[in-house]
């Protein structure tokens, strides 16, 4: 009996991982195959290996790509991404501390606040009119303002639910021990944060990274190019060049991916008592 | 799941108010009141008011309720909210159905457990552009992938994307395989957080049905509504997938709100989709607050 | 001494002003299709050859929609570069030109353009772009190899074009392209049509634009959305014809897998990068009409160069010049020896090749014998942006001509009141 059990569900746990690698995995070594091979063998979309292996040759012709724009679109997408979580992280967990903790009317206030934004789509060109009026348009500093008022929300909601696990004694002990609401913060609650920031830092990174819309409007210029933008371009401009399409998504995965293996342990352990709760 | 045991006792109001308005000082708000006041309160505000003037960029007449008149009797919107609707009840109700089982699976000791969390997790980490590119050449009516796999088993193969009955779905599909990740690591936090004595328990009682029914699925409740709240607003708020692999298309087929209001922005009909953007947010607020309400009260009954 | 010092002191004034007076640089805004990049590219060259003290660096940006909302949010807020390139016609119009663009009326190089493209970009006396490229054709791209091979005339009316497709299916190649994976391309039959409205509907630009005539229950223009009807429904377009993209739509075209291809001669500057060597095996015929007595063709002014009104100081009159010399016969030598043309030059005394592509002559002939007729978006400054969609919803079987007629007529009324036009 119970082997027979034992065996159906070795049975279904193969089926599943099957199933598994097909759905997940062969999208991947699509991209990987056609960034390998040459303009002509891409373009026709076949599922097989390069007649050529062309791959480091195809990214290294996306990298140099009008002066080494790739490099450029790379940095600016760095300096956007850490900048802006930098920002959603610290804000976020002021609001959430001091919300969770004193539960008022003033922080239902903020918390529906918080909920309109997660629901309204940001509106882009009152926007620029008020990033003009500060003069931040077209500036990096501008466009990370933006991306860290649109992701606050999120970040604020899961912090605040993660602020709940966390014992009032504790914030007591502090308190007894004679520390200010500054020291209480950013020694002792924030540290105890840190499994739901790490899941804030993976998330929103990712969204802000992957973002081309937001660029796109507020930081336009060739010089302001961010990776998913370089995407774009090569969608317009070489619609016959999936060869050099798919080496760019590899170029452009490639950050991402190294947070997340990086991280990846972690998150988990950040939803765990955050995001669950809701 | 450990908050519900730790609440009721910090509920307790020990603090003095005192203490409480000088440790959780209004201070902490500030720097983020500031950002969020500035870069979303004060555009949103400007919106609405744009959304009831014929708004060139150039200058703005003020001509009342005549931009929602027009948005109402745009004659695509009932194929556009029929859409919305559909691909947020699929997206929501299939991510819950699907990575339920996945995360228990994920969380059953296989050998490859971390692989598969890895792997599951991949489509969240590109962009909404990459997974279009990737899916529309895979889903390419004659020679992609898909198809070509269809026909070597001997099945139709369909035009995925350029099917008018058939695009919204496959959009959707591509949809749930990008989500799916989230998800699954949600129920995966929230199966991890039960506490073992629960699985201990109910391994006297019988086999692994018994544990999925009695313990894993009312445990992992908070998990289920965290996942249909999350990927339920995700789905009515959806552009960008849509956008990079039908454009709405063909036709209007695939067309829901936001690529509706997004295509009348492109027209330079800025109060109009301006308009627009505030019928969605009225839309999502009378859906998501009672969905919203009813699952805290379900919570409560845990 | 003291005359001495002041003409140092003057000296020491003036020396940096001139020398910051040296180099002026100047961005110019185009959107990043590879002909036309490469048009401007070659221009901007050349003029900087000639005047080493003005520098131009080329900005690009998306073209279709998306480009259209860059370049008005950009002139919005004032954040334009010193000059761009953009559509002349109603595209031009929804700038708010008088509001952003420099009038460049008084200019002398005016007088070296062309009389028809001046309307095209002006609003009351003034005018603000001049002519960059040529000028190009809407009609159907053939396949001159398979005409040949099923021994077929060149159809002059819509019931001849019916005939050709017949023998055309029957020897088992598609009839006609549809490349819905790019919407812009499913136009054609509705704009290319122009030349017809108005031999049928005489003056319909006029009407239409006063909220007198609709395409709805005008039969004349409504001919065109029952085009493509027609081709949905005799099956006439190839396979997998709903996501298929312009560029590969152009291979099947050039490997005659497909006869025709309602398309813009603009293409043909595509096809001779990619095909160099099929390229002469295309033909052009203009779209065919009721009446093969009134057979015409409709012409695409080519798009403008303009000066946006934050340009100021130096950097204007660099940008002025630069447009003197887009607006010269020199210029347009520049264009050929950079792009294949893709119609006649809209610059007085400007010539094309002998070697220009068998295309372009079959258009050349048509205008030479006086058979044109600009488009309806040259005439009219209503453009209503969804026809795209309506066409292929039309060409892949949801509506019909006629719903999709009114349907456009609807998004053309909200075009019109979004210009603030009298009457609407």
């Amino acid at each position: 009996m119970t082997i027979r059990n034992n065996l159906t569900r070795t049975l279904i746990d193969i089926i599943t991982l099957i199933v598994v690698s097909i759905v997940f995995i062969v999208p991947f070594v699509f991209i990987f195959l056609t960034a390998s091979k040459t303009q002509a063998e891409a373009a026709m979309f076949e599922f097989s290996l390069p007649s050529q292996f062309r791959l480091l040759e195809n990214l290294w012709e996306v990298i140099q790509f009008r002066d080494y724009r790739m490099v450029l679109a790379l940095w600016n997408s760095f300096l956007l991404t850490v900048g802006s979580v930098l920002l959603i992280v610290i804000l976020a967990a002021g609001v959430a501390f001091v919300v969770q903790r004193r539960n008022d009317r003033m922080a239902s206030l903020v918390s529906t606040l918080m909920l309109t934004g997660l629901i309204i789509p940001p509106a882009v060109v009152p926007t620029i009119f008020v990033l003009q009026e500060i003069g931040l348009y077209k500036t990096l500093l501008g466009l990370i303002f933006v991306e860290v008022s649109i992701q606050l929300p999120f970040a604020v909601l899961i912090l605040r639910a993660f602020m709940a696990s966390i014992p009032r004694e504790i914030d007591e002990a502090a308190i007894i021990d004679g520390s200010s609401p500054w020291q209480l913060f950013f020694y002792v609650i924030f540290p105890l944060l840190r499994p739901a920031i790490i899941t804030i830092v993976v998330v929103s990174a990712v969204v802000i990274y992957n973002d081309f819309t937001l660029p796109l409007y507020f930081l336009p210029g060739s010089e302001n190019v961010t990776a998913q933008l370089t995407l774009f371009s090569f969608i317009s401009q070489f619609s016959s060049r999936w060869d050099l399409l798919f080496a760019d998504v590899i170029i452009i995965t490639i950050p991402p991916l190294i947070m997340y293996i990086f991280f990846q342990r972690e998150i988990v352990a950040g939803l765990t008592s955050g995001a669950v709760k809701g | 799941m450990t908050n519900k045991n730790t609440l009721p006792t910090s509920r307790k109001k020990k603090t003095q108010p005192a203490t409480i308005s000088r440790m959780y000082s209004y201070w902490f708000y500030l720097p983020a009141a500031i950002v969020f006041g500035v870069f979303f309160l004060i555009p949103t505000g400007l919106a609405f008011y744009f959304s009831l003037t014929r708004w060139t960029l150039f200058d703005a007449t003020f001509i009342g309720l005549e931009n929602y008149e027009y948005f109402f009797r745009d004659p695509q919107l009932l194929t556009a909210l029929r859409n919305t609707f559909i691909y947020a009840i699929l997206t929501s109700g299939s991510k819950v159905i699907i990575s339920l089982p996945l995360a228990l699976l994920l969380t059953s000791g296989l050998r490859l457990q971390s692989f598969f969390r890895s792997v599951i997790f991949f489509p969240v980490l590109i962009s909404a552009v990459a997974v279009g590119i990737t899916f529309s050449s895979l889903m390419q009516p004659s020679d992609g992938l898909i198809n070509l796999a269809l026909e070597s088993i001997g099945l139709p193969q369909p035009d995925w994307l350029g099917d008018p009955d058939l695009a919204l779905y496959s959009v959707i599909m591509i949809d749930i395989w990008k989500g799916i990740g989230i998800a699954t690591l949600i129920f995966i936090a929230g199966i991890t957080s039960i506490p073992t004595e629960y699985f201990d328990a109910a391994s006297l009682e019988g086999g692994a049905w018994v544990k999925f029914r009695h313990v894993i699925l009312p445990l992992s409740r908070n998990a289920t509504f965290t996942v249909i709240l999350l990927s339920f607003i995700g789905g009515l708020r959806t552009f960008e997938i849509v956008w990079t692999t039908t454009r709405g298309g063909p036709g209007f087929a695939s067309d829901v709100l936001t690529s509706v209001i997004y295509k009348q922005y492109q027209a330079g009909f800025y109060g109009l989709s301006v308009a627009g953007n505030v019928v969605l947010f009225i839309l999502i607020m009378s859906l998501v607050y009672p969905l919203m309400r009813f699952f805290n009260r379900m919570e409560l009954e845990l | 001494m003291r005359k001495l010092l002041f003409s140092v002191l003057l000296l020491v004034l003036l020396v940096p002003i001139s020398m910051a007076q040296d180099t002026v640089t100047l961005t110019y805004l185009v959107d990043d299709a590879e002909i036309n990049l490469t048009m401007n590219q070659a221009l901007v060259d050349e003029f900087m050859a000639q005047n080493p003290d003005v520098n131009i660096i080329v900005e690009t940006r998306p073209g279709g929609a998306e480009g259209d909302n860059i370049v008005k949010t950009r002139l919005a807020t004032d954040d334009m570069t010193d000059i761009f390139f953009y559509n002349a016609g109603s595209l031009l119009q929804a700038l708010n030109p008088a509001q952003t663009l420099v009038d460049i009326s008084d200019q002398p190089f005016i007088d070296n353009i062309v009389e028809s493209f001046i309307p095209t970009v002006s609003q009351g006396d003034a005018i603000y772009g001049v002519p960059t490229g040529t000028a190009m054709g809407g009609g159907i791209l053939y396949n001159k190899a398979v005409y040949e091979d099923l021994g077929l005339e060149i159809p002059t009316s819509w019931d001849e074009f019916v005939a050709n497709n017949e023998v055309i299916a029957e020897a088992g190649i598609a009839p006609v392209m549809a490349t819905f994976g790019d919407t812009w391309t499913s136009q054609l039959f509705v704009l290319a049509d122009y030349y017809n409205v108005e031999q049928g509907a005489p003056g319909f630009a006029e009407q239409y634009t006063n909220n007198e005539a609709k395409y709805a229950d005008t039969p004349a223009a409504l001919a065109g959305f029952e085009y493509m009807q027609q081709a949905y429904e005799l099956g006439w377009f190839q396979q997998d014809y709903a996501t298929e993209g312009f560029e590969p739509g152009l291979a099947l075209l050039a490997n005659g897998e497909v006869a025709h291809y309602p398309m813009l001669t603009f293409a043909l500057g595509t096809m001779e990068t990619n095909f160099p060597d099929q390229v002469n095996d295309i033909g052009f015929f203009a779209l065919p009409g009721p009446d093969a007595e009134a057979n015409g063709v409709t012409i695409w002014m080519p798009q403008g160069t303009y000066i946006p009104q934050t340009t100021e100081g130096p950097q204007l009159e660099a940008a002025l010049e630069f447009l003197a010399f887009i607006a010269s016969v020199e210029g347009t030598e520049v264009i050929t020896s950079a792009v294949a043309p893709q119609g006649p030059y809209l610059i007085e005394g400007a010539t094309l090749p002998d070697t220009v592509l068998p295309a372009v002559q079959d258009l050349a002939a048509y205008i030479d014998a006086g058979n044109s007729f600009p488009a309806l978006e040259f005439l009219s400054p209503i453009k209503g942006p969804n026809l795209e969609q309506l066409m292929v919803s039309v060409g892949t079987g949801q509506m019909t001509a006629q719903e999709a007629a009114e349907n456009y007529d609807f998004d053309v009324e909200r075009q019109a009141q979004q210009l603030g036009l009298p009457g609407w």
